[in-house]
């Protein structure tokens, strides 16, 4: 199996992939190449298209138009085949929560192919090593957040697929569940599985991902290693508060003076968000801002966010759209 | 330790290949273990629509079954066939309810993602439907014969009439997979069927005979598939079976299933 994915240079492509709901165009042109191997990730706020990306791509959803094509197959025409080498987990836990543990993985396996007994061996297999060996009886309504994503994760694992899609596999998890997907996700990477994961936390798709996609309204907007993106951002930003609004400009100007240049649009008058190098840097600006009498309310240095990203890419805030293709496809 | 292993929380997992895919019959039955499986951990939703009936069963016998039949006894003579074929259409609206949690909840989602035939999440909900039914007539009808219902068509009878009602419910339950694809929520499933099934059960001969509504009425009410079900089971049960309502029933269903079951399983397959 493995010299054929070698061989084989790209696990996913896309060309041009078109999907509208009504007069929303959820998908409005997405050019996708995404090589056998490697952590892919797709960076978006809601309703920018994440989610209808991977439902294409999982046969889920019929493209408008254009083509998508998975492990040398075509999304519409082999859709079974397709279906037989890939692996979703959703963006809900798509589990039953009124069945255990033991019992969701056994169905899963049972509909992979594998026999009642292999069934059984495998869930329990699959529970131990996903550390949820002590609830395996348990129903998965009495699941933690972080067991319920890892129960799904594991339900995408009974037999290994050559791609896995996560949509959104971190949302609504605390940082120490967090932590354990994040390292499930290398642990199935490093056995050479194509991951292809969503997420709006750049953060997420700079530990994850070796490449990445930022998408908006259906487009991708920018590609590359997160390296490349981050430094079209600033590796670094600081943000603060100034106590008075009027000192916009004062303000602006002594930044100028420090860096040159660095200043991100901003979403409210009294707020900055600014590039900066390293903390150095951040105590020249803040320093001279003291000098200049520009008091503060607050201040704080962090790595950029999706909202860094995309003021740098769109000069306008990422913003949620409720009426999302994503929202819309939930409720549908 | 091979290269082929997932470590985790100290464990190792070895990778497992992809196998021949399940057959369609084996991806239905483990579907239907699946339904068997949420009336073992879910028993409350069974007795949720078995308390309705029985409490009818009970209220009608009693307080108007004199009024009604001349005496209790002879009421629930009447009533039985007529309080099965109520009690197993209105739970044939959890096949659609159930379908519709399954795609709000995602899990619709991973089995039409996996390589299996298709239909099996419907087949196989339909079959755990089944089971479903039969142990609310178990219910309805053990209540029946403790509180003096004696069926003149014997174990055979109740049997007959029992599948008939299976039949039926089988069919109907396809209308509710319909609905439970096209509405958003389970509860509103829930809704439209008591908009539905209220009338249709009521405006029958469920509860009273035909003969004893004002012209109009009977004129509609005859036509009620429900009404063709009761007389059916009725007959049945009693040992005075007519053909021409059995057959009635058996043509609706297949009239049902023939129209409703392609259009739920295109609705299916279609995108969401």
């Amino acid at each position: 199996m493995l010299p054929r994915r070698a061989r084989m240079t790209n696990a996913i492509e896309t060309t041009n992939l078109v999907k509208t709901f009504g007069k929303t165009r959820a998908l409005d042109g997405v050019d996708l190449t995404i090589r056998s191997g490697t952590v892919y990730g797709i960076l978006g706020p809601n309703g920018a298209g994440k989610t209808t990306t991977i439902r294409v791509l999982t046969t889920l959803l019929k493209p408008t138009s254009g083509r998508a094509v998975v492990l040398g197959h075509d999304v519409v025409s082999e859709a079974a085949s397709v279906r037989r080498k890939v692996s979703l987990t959703g963006q809900y836990a798509s589990v039953d929560e009124d069945l255990t543990g033991q019992e969701n993985l056994v169905l899963v396996c049972r509909l992979m192919g594998l026999s009642w007994a292999d069934a059984r061996a495998r869930a329990t297999e699959l529970l131990g090593a996903f550390g949820l060996a002590d609830a395996a009886g348990r129903q998965v309504r009495t699941f933690s957040g972080g067991m319920r994503r890892r129960i799904d994760i594991a339900a995408s694992l009974v037999t290994t697929p050559e791609v896995l899609f996560l949509d959104e596999p971190t949302s609504g998890l605390d940082p120490r569940s967090r932590n354990q997907v994040w390292d499930l996700v290398r642990q199935i990477a490093a056995e050479g599985t194509t991951v292809l994961l969503t997420t709006q936390y750049l953060e997420e798709a700079d530990r994850l991902a070796e490449r990445l996609a930022v998408i908006d309204h259906g487009r991708v907007i920018a590609e590359g290693t997160s390296h490349d993106l981050k430094s079209s951002v600033g590796s670094n930003t600081l943000h603060f508060h100034l106590a008075k609004a009027e000192q916009r400009d004062a303000a602006q100007s002594v930044i100028s003076g420090v860096l040159g240049n660095g200043v991100l649009p901003a979403t409210e008058p009294s707020a900055f968000t600014v590039k900066v190098t390293d903390a150095g840097a951040a105590a020249n600006v803040l320093a001279a801002l003291a000098r200049a009498n520009i008091p503060l309310t607050d201040f704080a240095l962090g790595a950029p966010s999706l909202d860094d990203v995309f003021f740098a890419l769109t000069g306008r805030p990422a913003e949620d759209k409720p009426k999302s293709d994503d929202a819309k496809e939930v409720a549908a | 330790m091979s290269a082929d292993a997932i470590h985790s929380g100290g464990e190792t997992l070895a990778m497992r290949p992809r196998t021949q895919p399940v057959s369609a019959l084996g991806a239905t039955s483990t579907l239907a273990w699946r339904a068997l499986l949420k009336i073992k951990h879910v028993p409350f939703q069974l007795f949720d629509v078995t308390i309705t009936p029985i409490m009818f069963t009970l209220l009608f016998t009693y307080i108007f079954g004199g009024a009604l039949g001349g005496t209790p006894r002879q009421y629930i003579q009447f009533l039985l066939p007529g309080i099965l074929v109520q009690t197993i259409i209105f739970i044939t609206v959890y096949t659609g309810v159930g379908l519709n949690s399954d795609i709000q909840k995602g899990l619709y989602d991973r089995f039409r993602s996996l390589p299996m035939w298709q239909p099996a999440p419907i087949i196989g909900a339909l079959a755990g439907d089944l089971i479903r039914y039969s142990i609310a007539s178990a219910l309805i009808i053990g209540l029946g014969l403790i509180i003096g219902f004696r069926p003149a068509g014997g174990v055979v009878g109740v049997l007959l009439a029992f599948a008939l009602v299976l039949v039926f419910a089988v069919a109907v339950s396809w209308i509710w997979i319909i609905f439970g694809m096209k509405v958003k929520t389970p509860e509103s499933v829930m809704t439209t069927s008591f908009v539905f099934l209220m009338p249709l059960t009521f405006a029958s001969n469920i509860f009273v005979g035909l003969e004893t509504m004002p012209g109009w009425l009977r004129a509609v009410v005859r036509h009620n598939p429900v009404t063709h079900l009761t007389n059916a089971s009725r007959g049945l049960m009693h040992g005075t079976p007519a053909a021409s309502d059995v057959l009635w029933v058996l043509a609706a269903s297949a009239a049902i299933v023939l129209v409703a079951a392609p259009i739920a399983l295109r609705m299916y397959h279609k995108e969401r």
